[in-house]
């Protein structure tokens, strides 16, 4: 059987991401409405156990490449790898989940394949032989309906979490074609250093986030040795996103922030949520102190419920919050802390 | 080091960005350098200024595109190139990879060609590594610190910011890379910077300059608004932080948020 679908399944050290089965959901899909097969490919090293979790997310065919040279994502390798594959098999459709190395990978195999690539994609329609795939422009004010129309394959890159997880079936069965690996890297990959965000913003089933309003506690003062006016600010705003921190643990959820707080020093800028951050959509979006800048809206307005909590009730985060409380966060966000604990507790 | 810098034109990320007739609108918006690329260009200044060599600023755009050059001069870019065409009209990344491909090997003897993590407008984020294959260089992508710069052994040393960590990467040159905000400050302008930039003579180089320029692959069907999201915001309210908290989270867990 052929297989006109080809998903590339993304981990990183083993584990995949749950947006490479949401792609395999959609890759499903497609390879039906065509009537043939679906191919999934996973590259790495020790990488087996995923072929069998492909099988069981719905591909009919496991295209495994398990080498000690694929231990580490190195796109001049890889894009090889699958641009190889990719003209071996035919494939009309090629998907990726969206993250930095897909973007990479998917940009570099479209350049050795000469076709187009649709990166970030929310919501697809098969039209004429071609897919129509919507994809947010200028952070999400806009959409873009996009499509290649004379190239193949057409390599789109899916959104996390815009796509529904398919169910897993253990009792599927399917094949596992061993690759041959071929092609060169000249990259090394030294090491890997944590990132210290804590839970990741770009797949937070529930984020807790927090703007300049974090700082405004006077009811706290700062210990002798901060110096200056600045320096108690940010020691202000610390023990803000370090009481905002104790929200996000009782509800397992990441932490943001806006780019006025991020600019300010309180928080790095992985926590950076916005038009020059990370652009999310969690199920649950807790805003405090954020007021809602146009490019802090751009970034978090596909969250499908959001709640503001913050002193200014003509902010323009309430226009996008299902919930608001208008009030002082520095008392809230504490006893929302505990509420949300007792209600977590005993459930 | 001989540095290539590609920034974009792009509107300010402030603008209110609409479509109008199937055309995207921002109003009395400004066009800017696009934002992202200021990092790419400070970075390749801040090389230079280590390392020596000289630092030239690419665009792909209309006439326009001449003020994000002049920006990237302002800010101590050495020179600046145009790359403009009436052919490079619906131009997607596949296309514009190549031109900037081609500039970039009729510059010759580059050792590294920076790029901004994605345009604020397209939202794409794949040329960088598009030219990196096009001139069969290594593409280090986000990179978020430059830890290692070796000009004479040809190599580079870099942080590459993923969504799990960060990666330690280790590349020889001449290398494409794409970087993200944490990378660095970019600096404003110097007065002297906006004079010299105001004079600077950019030259335009267009498709027939670049060899052969392909076809685009993805099209624009369309260009729709978001879909209006519910505005109507239900407020909580209560006598202590306690009943609000409490309410809240009943709210939630009724509407099934969680």
């Amino acid at each position: 059987m052929s297989n006109p679908v080809l998903v590339y399944v993304d981990h990183f050290q083993g584990q995949p991401l749950g947006a490479s089965w949401e792609a395999m959901g959609v890759g499903r899909a497609l390879a039906d409405q065509l009537g043939g097969g679906l191919a999934a490919l996973v590259l790495g090293e020790g990488i087996e156990p995923i072929a069998s979790q492909a099988l069981a997310y719905g591909a009919d065919e496991v295209l495994l490449g398990d080498s000690p040279a694929l231990r580490d994502f190195r796109p001049e390798l890889f894009a090889t790898v699958v641009s190889n594959v990719v003209r071996e098999a035919r494939a009309e459709i090629l998907l990726f989940p969206t993250n930095g190395r897909t973007r990479e990978l998917a940009g570099e195999v479209a350049v050795d394949l000469e076709t187009g690539v649709i990166p970030d994609v929310i919501e697809y329609a098969a039209e004429g032989g071609s897919i129509v795939a919507t994809r947010p422009i200028y952070a999400g004010k806009l959409l873009a309906r996009e499509v290649i129309r004379q190239q193949r394959p057409q390599i789109l890159t899916l959104r996390g979490r815009a796509f529904p997880m398919p169910q897993a079936d253990p009792s599927r069965s399917g094949t596992v074609t061993s690759l041959v690996v071929s092609g060169e890297a000249v990259t090394e990959v030294l090491g890997y250093t944590e990132a210290g965000g804590g839970a990741s913003l770009s797949d937070a089933n529930i984020i807790v986030s927090g703007g300049r309003g974090v700082a405004n506690n006077p009811a706290i003062t700062p210990p002798a040795d901060v110096a200056d006016e600045k320096a108690a600010e940010i020691w202000r705003a610390q023990q803000g996103f370090r009481m905002l921190g104790e929200l996000a643990a009782a509800l397992g959820a990441a932490l943001g922030a806006s780019r006025a707080a991020v600019d300010a020093g309180y928080i790095p800028y992985v926590h950076q949520v916005g038009q020059t951050g990370k652009v999310v959509s969690p199920n649950l979006y807790i805003a405090c102190g954020i007021s809602g800048a146009i490019q802090h809206l751009a970034g978090m307005r596909t969250a499908k419920t959001v709640v503001a909590i913050n002193k200014d009730p003509e902010a323009p985060i309430f226009k996008l919050a299902r919930f608001g409380v208008v009030g002082d966060l520095h008392q809230l966000v504490p006893a929302l802390t505990q509420a949300f604990r007792e209600r977590l507790g005993r459930n | 080091m001989n540095i290539v810098v590609c920034v974009k034109q792009t509107p300010d990320t402030a603008a209110t960005v609409s479509v109008e007739n199937g055309v995207v609108t921002w109003g009395e918006a400004p066009l800017v350098l696009n934002p992202w690329d200021e990092y790419a260009v400070e970075e390749a200044l801040r090389i230079k200024e280590a390392h020596g060599g000289k630092v030239t600023a690419i665009s792909l755009g209309s006439e326009g595109a001449r003020e994000a050059l002049k920006q990237a001069l302002a800010m101590g870019c050495d020179e600046g190139v145009l790359i403009s065409d009436a052919d490079f009209g619906g131009v997607d990344s596949l296309v514009a990879s190549q031109a900037l491909a081609a500039a970039i090997q009729k510059l010759d003897g580059i050792d590294l060609a920076l790029f901004g993590r994605q345009a604020v407008d397209s939202d794409t984020g794949l040329t960088g590594a598009q030219v990196a294959r096009r001139l069969g260089w290594p593409s280090l992508s986000l990179v978020s610190a430059i830890t290692e710069l070796d000009p004479a052994g040809r190599s580079i040393t870099v942080q590459r910011m993923l969504e799990e960590g960060r990666q330690i990467v280790r590349s020889p040159l001449p290398a494409a890379m794409s970087v993200v905000k944490e990378i660095n400050e970019p600096r404003y302008p110097s007065f002297m910077g906006i004079r010299k930039a105001s004079r600077a003579e950019i030259p335009i180089w267009t498709a027939s300059d670049l060899g052969d320029v392909g076809q685009a692959a993805v099209s624009w069907a369309e260009i729709i608004p978001p879909p209006r999201l519910e505005t109507r915001c239900e407020f909580i309210d209560g006598a202590s932080p306690q009943e609000i908290a409490g309410r809240l989270v009943d709210r939630l867990v009724e509407e099934k948020v969680i």
